[in-house]
């Protein structure tokens, strides 16, 4: 796969964003709408101090961020979006003391609306502990390169 | 002290903090809950390490969404009588405003309660209840596994 033209200019305005850098979150793939995000665990991610299961609006903060991202990489010219409807389902707990990778893909994109699929797992291979679906407003010229990726990309499972 | 001893002390005290505090990413969000008029309202102070979109700027979604997810779950826990933790099955936000930097609160209404599920909507706002900026539907598993 060859190196997304917006790359570094991606990969710098996520570094700059609080709340991404706050949770050292990093930027693991990147191609035509579609990303892969990683969050480390830390302690302030737990919702159960019992059990030291992740919290799931931990979860949700990094699925956000994947979507928003994979949308950025699906535009010509990546300009403001924001989020319209964000829905999650909590397939498993989030495990203690382990990474959790997001992947996004922006599989459909209008002048106006981009359609995104996303989902958290702890690695590769093992099952999703979260799947999520996603609705963006594309503020300025969306299309551009989601048409590349619109009929035959693979939302993830 | 056990989570289920904290939230009959919460309860008990009807100062459901002692219970927010106890959650390690409630606590780093910044997420409090308080009693206004008899209700539980939950309460999200401004942080700039909360933003996650420093052109307009704005609150990151996701910490918006947490929000909403952990004050429904105050709420929930507030108003039974059993001492558990709801387990989110889902949660499906809606995004109307921007989420400013400032504090934001937020109120729960537990819509339909069964036995083993609750399904709760959630509305945050910040200049006026009136001009919600998220709003949210989520569904918890009650039954204890």
């Amino acid at each position: 796969m060859s190196r997304h033209p917006h790359h570094d200019h991606l990969a710098e305005y996520i570094s700059y964003v609080p709340h991404i850098r706050e949770l050292g979150m990093q930027l693991l793939a990147l191609e035509v709408g579609r990303c892969e995000i990683g969050m480390p665990w830390r302690a302030e991610l737990v919702g159960n101090p019992e059990s030291g299961d992740l919290h799931g609006g931990a979860v949700t903060t990094l699925i956000d961020s994947a979507c928003g991202l994979c949308v950025l990489a699906a535009m010509d010219d990546p300009g403001p979006i924001a989020t319209l409807d964000l829905r999650i389902d909590y397939l498993r707990r989030g495990e203690p003391r382990r990474e959790l990778v997001a992947e996004a893909v922006c599989y459909h994109m209008t002048r106006h609306i981009a359609f995104v699929r996303s989902s958290a797992r702890h690695a590769a291979g093992e099952p999703p502990v979260a799947a999520a679906q996603a609705s963006f407003i594309v503020k300025g010229s969306g299309g551009g390169l989601a048409a590349d990726v619109s009929l035959d990309s693979e939302p993830p499972r | 002290m056990s989570l289920i001893r904290l939230i009959e002390e919460a309860r008990r005290q009807r100062d459901f903090n002692l219970f927010s505090q106890a959650i390690p990413y409630a606590r780093f969000l910044g997420i409090e809950s308080r009693e206004c008029d008899g209700q539980l309202h939950g309460f999200l102070h401004y942080r700039e390490r909360n933003i996650g979109n420093p052109a307009v700027p704005a609150l990151h979604g996701g910490v918006v969404g947490a929000f909403l997810e952990t004050t429904a779950i105050f709420q929930l826990m507030w108003q039974r009588e059993t001492a558990s933790v709801p387990k989110t099955i889902n949660i499906t936000i809606d995004y109307l405003r921007p989420a400013g930097p400032r504090d934001t609160w937020a109120r729960a209404v537990v819509t339909k309660q069964g036995r083993r599920i609750a399904n709760v909507a959630v509305e945050a706002w910040q200049e006026s209840p009136e001009k919600p900026i998220t709003t949210a539907d989520c569904h918890f598993l009650l039954a204890a596994d």
